[in-house]
């Protein structure tokens, strides 16, 4: 097979964190490498560099110029990859909203000084484009109205239309319903096939077995291993990630107690669709977990809202532990034993620019063993941090230190800290494994369960149906506003329901 | 090639360091005006110096001069702390002094004991009140308090006009705009003898050491910093967000209002629409240079009111403008903002691979 790309000994440090240590890598055309590791393992870093993100400390990076002759690729420059045909597709993608499909493509790729735009042949070229990868987007919508499937393949487009012979693609599938997922990667299959090679990072172990043809996996930053797709089974290659065996988290059956949470009749009209709900009934008892499956923006958020505090319904009744709540707002449902675990953990979850310790009694302030007279008592801070750093294993500079120097996963942990020490009734966990490698999301799913042990009702909101599927003992599809029981627990079923069919019988939750 | 990389964490040497040196390399850029006016740089700067630390007499007037920066500085850090942007210090400035001949002219004649708690008090509310409104109009409604504060400052001043052209005019004041002098028990007393040094940079130096006291270690600090780091993390944890930002508007006009009692009631006596030469606007590059710390606004305080004093000497001296003292605060002010920049990005050059 013919190389078109290779890393030599690529470097990279930030401040005293060795981000990436000379690691190689080849591209073959042709080839869908599967970049693996747990997060922090230095994917996006190496990727960065290999588009004049950042500028490596050390090594360099061959690629094949169009007649196959290896050539080096200037560092450090964003233009010199892409003129040297090598695309990236952010995993936030980098689009304006206000323009629509056509223009964002094109942007950036015309000569400032020609007058006139040459609309037709671009959209000629694009439409040339989606015919031969099978990748389909409307051109003439804004991109503010294109489902994020939509986004994904105008992104991907982008980089097509600069003539990406090489294409890398960040956590491509985060935000896709299965069948979007499978979709996208029978496109890149059929891309292959005419000559493009693709590097895409993935924490999903599924897909990269599936659709990968080579596998290579960085631990700290370090290459340790690579595989050929067809020699590696799940195990293997979570074996290299980590470096040792995970222990899988079991959900033993429980019988459900007495209902924690109910929601009835519920409705929020939001200023749009994804923060609004429509008549949804939810019943969570104790001892268990209900999953919530769905694709973002259909509900999650206000959901999420209602039982963290954080919005209100403007119908229907919130009851936790019997007691109707008439004013939420979080101080109410912290007090009333909601321990609340935020989607956005950096920018709801913590505050980074204050210490670790500070951010583990956020919710308890008013709490006499945090203050008394209105004096915050910094020993018994220090201590309740000391300790829960130990038992929650929460990694990073110290107590002291500000939360922000702490990886994600590290945050997450701080966040369970918190939110598990105060016993609560109920947990509302939305996406609590998101973006967290395979060792922090194990130790969050095995928490989560070790709540449900105790007594604790858990909501689950999860676009990661694998995880639904892992710990939920009931699921529920949200689907533009609305929520229907699964009743199955079957992915393919559950998938068309996450796209708004509703396969079979679906009845709502009873009451 | 030059790119610019974000720093980790800014170390403590820098958020201490990058004031320090904006401050001197402000007054070395002062320099190059200096020598366009024809003045000898370094002797220049040497009667500068000798114009603050010269004297006793000297000395004092920079801490006279310091007073009410610290007030206003005050009133500065603890809002942007919460980021809330009380750009309206002046106007708050003007109330407090308002309040403070109101009643301090001969309506209550009572002893000092009384009288005097009575004028501070009422000073310090009448600035809460000023900064109350544009609180609650960006709580309640979401209006920019950066517009509604700056614009009242506006208002409040050709109220102030009004005021001192009617019900606060002096009788006895010749026709000047002016209200009648402050009883003599409802004057601040004075430090020291044959100085104006007054009580009122007690009053600020104890409240600078409270402030620094609860921001750091109050629950209310607590609040206070988070809502201004993170509004959507605090309000998330259980924090009443817009009771905390009204909680430090009200704090913060307080504190522009006690500039006002300060001045009028320690220093000049009687109350006129040139009593601050921009104290309020000033606090905010106090508040600034001190990172928004109390105990740094003391620091900032003394090295700007040392500028402003400093300068007037070597302008009598040297024969040179005195605006050289509003350029020099202006430049620190802008090496601050650009020394902050430095504090949270490195720079870095990158060597090209010949392709």
């Amino acid at each position: 097979m013919q190389k078109v790309l290779s890393l030599n000994g690529l470097t990279k440090r930030f401040g005293t964190v060795l981000a990436n240590d000379a690691v190689d890598l080849d591209l073959h055309k042709g080839e869908v490498l599967a970049l693996l590791g747990e997060n922090g393992a230095g994917k996006t870093t190496l990727m960065n560099m290999l588009f004049g993100h950042y500028m490596p400390d050390d090594g360099t990076v061959d690629v094949a110029d169009r007649s196959g002759h290896m050539a080096p690729l200037p560092l450090g420059h964003p233009q010199a990859a892409l003129a040297a045909g090598i695309g990236m597709v952010h995993q936030h993608f980098t689009l304006a909203e206000n323009l629509n499909a056509l223009d964002n493509i094109v942007l950036g790729a015309e000569p400032l000084t020609r007058i006139r735009r040459d609309r037709r042949r671009a959209r000629a070229k694009i439409e040339q484009i989606m015919k031969s990868s099978g990748l389909i987007a409307p051109l003439d919508v804004r991109v503010g109205q294109l489902s994020v499937g939509e986004r994904q393949r105008v992104e991907i487009l982008k980089a097509l239309y600069r003539d990406a012979r090489i294409l890398v693609l960040d956590e491509p599938t985060a935000v896709l319903t299965p069948q979007e997922a499978d979709a996208l990667f029978e496109n890149i299959g059929a891309m292959t096939g005419d000559g493009l090679s693709v590097i895409f990072i993935s924490h999903k172990l599924r897909e990269v077995l599936a659709f990968s043809t080579r596998i290579a996996v960085l631990r700290h930053g370090v290459k340790v291993g690579e595989i050929a797709t067809a020699d590696a089974d799940e195990k293997v290659i979570a074996r290299m990630m980590v470096g040792a065996d995970t222990p899988v988290a079991t959900r033993d059956k429980m019988t459900p107690g007495a209902p924690v949470l109910q929601l009835k009749g519920v409705s929020v009209r939001g200023n749009s669709k994804r923060d609004s709900l429509s008549d949804i009934t939810l019943t969570v008892h104790q001892h268990e977990v209900v999953g919530i499956a769905g694709v973002s923006g259909n509900g999650q958020t206000a959901l999420a809202g209602l039982i963290s505090g954080l919005g209100r319904a403007d119908n229907g009744m919130i009851v936790i532990d019997g007691v109707e709540i008439p004013r939420p707002d979080p101080k109410v449902m912290i007090t009333a034993g909601v321990g609340r675990i935020p989607e956005d953990r950096h920018h709801d979850g913590i505050i980074g620019a204050m210490s670790v310790a500070d951010n583990m009694v956020i919710e308890r302030l008013d709490d006499p063993e945090i203050q008394s007279y209105g004096l915050l008592n910094r020993a018994a801070i220090r201590a309740n941090a000391d300790r829960l750093i130990k038992d929650y294993d929460v990694r990073g500079p110290g107590a002291e230190a500000g939360a922000r120097l702490l990886s994600g996963g590290n945050i997450q942990k701080l966040i369970l800290a918190r939110v598990f020490e105060q016993n609560p009734r109920l947990i509302l966990a939305n996406q609590p494994t998101r973006g967290l490698d395979m060792g922090a999301a194990a130790d969050v799913a095995r928490r989560l369960l070790e709540a449900r042990a105790r007594g604790a009702g858990i909501v689950l909101i999860s676009e990661d149906l694998d995880e639904v599927l892992g710990l939920a003992d009931r699921i529920l599809v949200i689907h533009d506003g609305q929520l229907h029981e699964a009743g199955t627990r079957d992915r393919q079923a559950i998938g068309l329901m996450m796209a708004g069919e509703l396969a079979g019988e679906l009845t709502k939750e009873p009451t | 090639m030059i790119r610019i990389e974000p720093r980790a964490a800014p170390s403590r040497l820098m958020t201490v360091g990058i004031p320090v040196l904006s401050a001197v390399v402000a007054l070395a850029l002062a320099a190059i005006p200096l020598a366009f006016a024809g003045a000898p740089i370094f002797p220049a700067y040497a009667q500068m110096f000798h114009g603050v630390f010269g004297s006793m007499f000297s000395f004092s007037e920079m801490l006279t001069r310091a007073t009410p920066l610290i007030f206003t500085g005050l009133a500065a850090a603890l809002a942007f702390r919460a980021r809330l942007w009380n750009i309206g210090a002046e106007g708050q400035l003007y109330l407090g002094a308002m309040a403070a001949v109101a009643i301090g002219t001969g309506v209550l004649d009572i002893p000092a004991i009384f009288l005097l708690p009575l004028i501070i008090t009422f000073g310090a509310a009448a600035g809460a009140a000023g900064m109350a409104l544009p609180a609650l109009l960006k709580t309640r409604f979401g209006a920019d308090e950066v517009v509604t504060t700056l614009l009242l400052n506006f208002i409040i001043l050709i109220f102030l006009q009004m005021m001192l052209e009617g019900p606060l005019k002096d009788p006895m004041g010749l026709g000047w705009p002016q209200s009648a002098p402050i009883l003599d028990q409802g004057m601040l007393p004075t430090l020291m003898d044959r100085m104006r040094v007054h009580s009122g940079l007690i009053l600020a130096l104890v409240i600078a050491a409270i402030a620094q006291f609860m921001l750091i270690r109050s629950v209310w600090g607590f609040r206070l910093r988070a809502v201004g780091e993170n509004a959507a993390a605090a309000r998330h944890a259980g924090i009443g967000v817009k009771r905390s930002l009204f909680g430090v508007a009200i704090i913060s006009g307080g504190l522009a209002g006690l500039a006002g009692v300060s001045e009028v009631a320690g220093l000049k006596g009687y109350l006129t629409a040139d009593l601050s030469p921009g104290f309020g606007y000033t606090g905010i590059v106090v508040a600034m240079l001190a990172g928004l710390s109390p105990a740094g606004v003391v620091l900032a305080a003394l090295f700007i009111a040392s500028v402003f004093v400093g300068a007037d000497s070597m302008s009598r001296a040297m024969g040179v403008s005195s605006y050289l003292a509003d350029l020099v605060v202006a430049m620190s002010l802008l090496c601050v903002l650009v020394g902050g920049f430095f504090a949270r990005y490195r720079i870095t050059r990158s060597v090209r691979v010949a392709s």
